[in-house]
């Protein structure tokens, strides 16, 4: 990237209002509300529509379109894949079947579930992992933050990911959690007005989708491809082959993702009754659907108008939003889109921070290491935790800088942690025989596996395109395998040591695991009442999924 | 009910902001000079956008508006400091 982008008193004065709104809604709220837990869960109070907004803006975040517009650069139409199939069936999956257990079992975060179905040390090792993951997660939200900041007033990248730190500190401590949740469905809307005119501008420079087709026709025919050229061994599809888009990405990866991420569960946990949180993930899924229209597609748009796009030398391809930008958004609507990615990446790194400071004094800190101390000093464990976490956050930020495609780091990083969680949750939820160490020791080497996965792909010819190795691998195929791997050997292993250990009793398990109702379940009574269809996560699902099957049975045959 | 009774309705605060982003876009893109519009190929995105903006904040303003939240279903306001379900 080079040089700054063009600003104008109305950019400073869009950008001026929307944070000022933020922290004055922070403000207003924190009097009020105490804690997270308070906001989310509190009341459960809310309709379907503003939960499944949450839900949606929640994901919408500054990654997905930064890294989603790389992976339409990189990969082509195949970037719809983490759309169509590595989230919308996941969503319908979570709100169909997950969320009874969820909602109904009145846990607060992932960590209380597996306290609750297995034991403390698992409790303990998916409280580290879920830390650590956090922290990872907010160097990248920093990283990208700092992409901005360096494109507006030009400075290094070092002296930006350090400037972006302390800005998020502020934004933390004046806005607080609540001011940033309201702010995600707001930049939901404001992100949109900035992306939409990117797309406009982008198209009509390439004579719409037709020159968007036959200009990608004439760079890379591959880059077209979305389920084409998929076979086993002789992949040619940018993502590989079909095993590991189905079963990597479309299976483990997304389910483990959607299922097992609290900051996406949690905003259906603030639904007034069941049915409306099971249908929150249902009703996110339908503006989901839709999304690569303002990522991939610009993305791939930017193959034919940013020179030198992904090569050595030119731009890489986290820069193609900010690039777009530079290059075409007159003053105003270049306001609105920077506004709404400063606010995306402000919010889902205070997401992270907050996570890992809640996690950490109350998951870690209080009952395992310094016990029965009073609030004031949890209260002020937390802060050191918070000015911490951001500290550790500005190294792992230059880890990701590493990256020329930041999803790639981030699927990479949902292989390590997710994967593992995720095969672990399937088992406990509808396996009741599931054993408390064996939660425990499966988790622990699904996440080795996936780490061992990482470090030999590199050396396997099958994940080289066409098998040359001295090719750059295909990174996110050897993600899917390593997503895949991970999950394997942790229902091995957590199989394993269940048929030689003793499970929890039935009393213990009840509302927890499949097949085992909790009598006592305030939404006992609402299980039997029958819903209009429109109402009905099952049908609403049903609709999504068929929406999406015919999206992408016309996009194999139209190109 | 008042609004401000009711807790925070975040439809409010969308039709507030987005109204507000329409108003100041629509008037740059009237005023939008060659280079401007030069610089988006020819488009007027500015305005159109800025009518969007409008139109889907009068859409979110009239929803609040036609529909408005009982207190069970917003967000407790410091004035309730409750857990939003009392009235």
């Amino acid at each position: 990237m080079t040089g700054t982008l063009d600003l104008d008193l109305v950019d400073w004065f869009l950008l001026a209002v929307y944070f000022a709104a933020i922290i004055a809604i922070g403000v207003y709220t924190k009097r009020a509300v105490t804690t997270s837990g308070d906001f989310f869960l509190a009341g459960r109070s809310m309709p379907a529509w503003i939960t499944g907004l949450a839900f949606i803006s929640a994901n919408l975040g500054a990654l997905e379109i930064i890294g989603g517009a790389a992976n339409g650069a990189q990969y082509g139409a195949a970037a719809v894949h983490f759309y169509w199939l590595g989230a919308i069936p996941a969503m319908v999956f979570l709100g169909v079947v997950m969320m009874p257990f969820y909602y109904s079992s009145r846990v607060h975060s992932v960590s209380e579930y597996l306290r609750r179905r297995f034991n403390s040390q698992t409790h303990l090792l998916n409280s580290v992992v879920f830390a650590v993951a956090q922290v990872m997660l907010a160097g990248v939200n920093l990283f990208a933050l700092a992409l901005i900041i360096k494109l507006l007033i030009g400075w290094p990248l070092w002296l930006s990911i350090v400037l972006s730190a302390v800005f998020v500190l502020v934004y933390i401590t004046l806005g607080g959690l609540a001011g940033a949740i309201y702010g995600e469905v707001l930049q939901f809307f404001v992100i949109l007005a900035g992306l939409v005119p990117i797309v406009w501008i982008a198209l009509h420079m390439v004579g719409g989708f037709d020159g968007l087709r036959d200009g990608i026709a004439g760079i890379d025919d591959n880059l077209l491809k979305t389920w084409q050229g998929t076979e086993v061994g002789g992949w040619s599809n940018p993502l590989g082959d079909w095993i590991g888009l189905a079963m990597g990405e479309g299976f483990v990866l997304a389910f483990g993702y959607w299922t097992t991420n609290f900051a996406e569960v949690q905003r259906s946990l603030a639904a007034k009754d069941l049915n409306a949180a099971r249908r929150t993930p249902i009703i996110a899924a339908f503006p989901k659907m839709l999304l690569p229209l303002v990522t991939v597609v610009p993305g791939m748009a930017a193959l034919l108008l940013i020179p030198q796009l992904g090569q050595d030398g030119g731009p890489t391809y986290n820069d193609v939003i900010p690039e777009l930008m530079q290059r075409y958004l007159p003053n105003g609507v270049l306001g609105i889109a920077l506004t709404g990615l400063l606010a995306a990446f402000m919010a889902g790194m205070a997401a992270n921070i907050s996570g890992f400071n809640t996690v950490f004094t109350y998951d870690i800190w209080r009952p395992y290491v310094v016990k029965g101390r009073s609030d004031r000093y949890y209260l002020n464990a937390g802060r050191v935790a918070t000015v911490a976490a951001i500290a550790l956050s500005v190294g792992t930020a230059f880890i990701a800088s590493n990256y020329s495609n930041i999803q790639n780091y981030l699927q990479m990083l949902f292989s390590f942690f997710n994967s593992p969680l995720f095969a672990t949750f399937l088992l406990a939820m509808f396996w009741r025989r599931v054993t408390p160490w064996a939660g425990f020791w499966g988790m622990l080497s699904g996440t080795a596996a996936a780490a061992a996965a990482h470090f030999t792909a590199g050396h396997l010819a099958f994940f080289y395109p066409g098998g040359d190795m001295s090719a750059e691998m295909n990174a996110q195929m050897a993600n899917f395998y390593g997503a895949g791997f991970a999950f394997v050997v942790d229902v091995i292993v957590t199989v394993a040591v269940t048929l030689f250990t003793r499970p929890k009793p039935e009393s213990e398990l009840r509302g927890l695991v499949w097949g085992l109702p909790d009598p006592d379940s305030p939404d006992a009574h609402e299980a039997g009442r029958r819903q209009p269809w429109w109402r009905s996560p099952v049908v609403l699902g049903s609709v999504v999924l068929v929406c999406t099957l015919a999206l992408s049975v016309w996009l194999v045959t139209a190109v | 009910m008042t609004s401000r009774r009711a807790g925070f309705d975040v439809r409010i605060l969308i039709a507030g902001l987005l109204g507000l982003y329409g108003v100041v876009l629509t008037l740059v893109g009237v005023t939008d000079s060659e280079a401007d519009l030069a610089k988006a190929d020819g488009l007027r995105v500015n305005l159109w956008i800025g009518i969007a903006l409008l139109v889907v904040a009068a859409a979110f303003g009239l929803w609040a508006r036609l529909r408005p939240l009982t207190a069970e279903h917003a967000a407790p306001g410091p004035d309730e400091g409750g857990d939003g379900t009392g009235r």
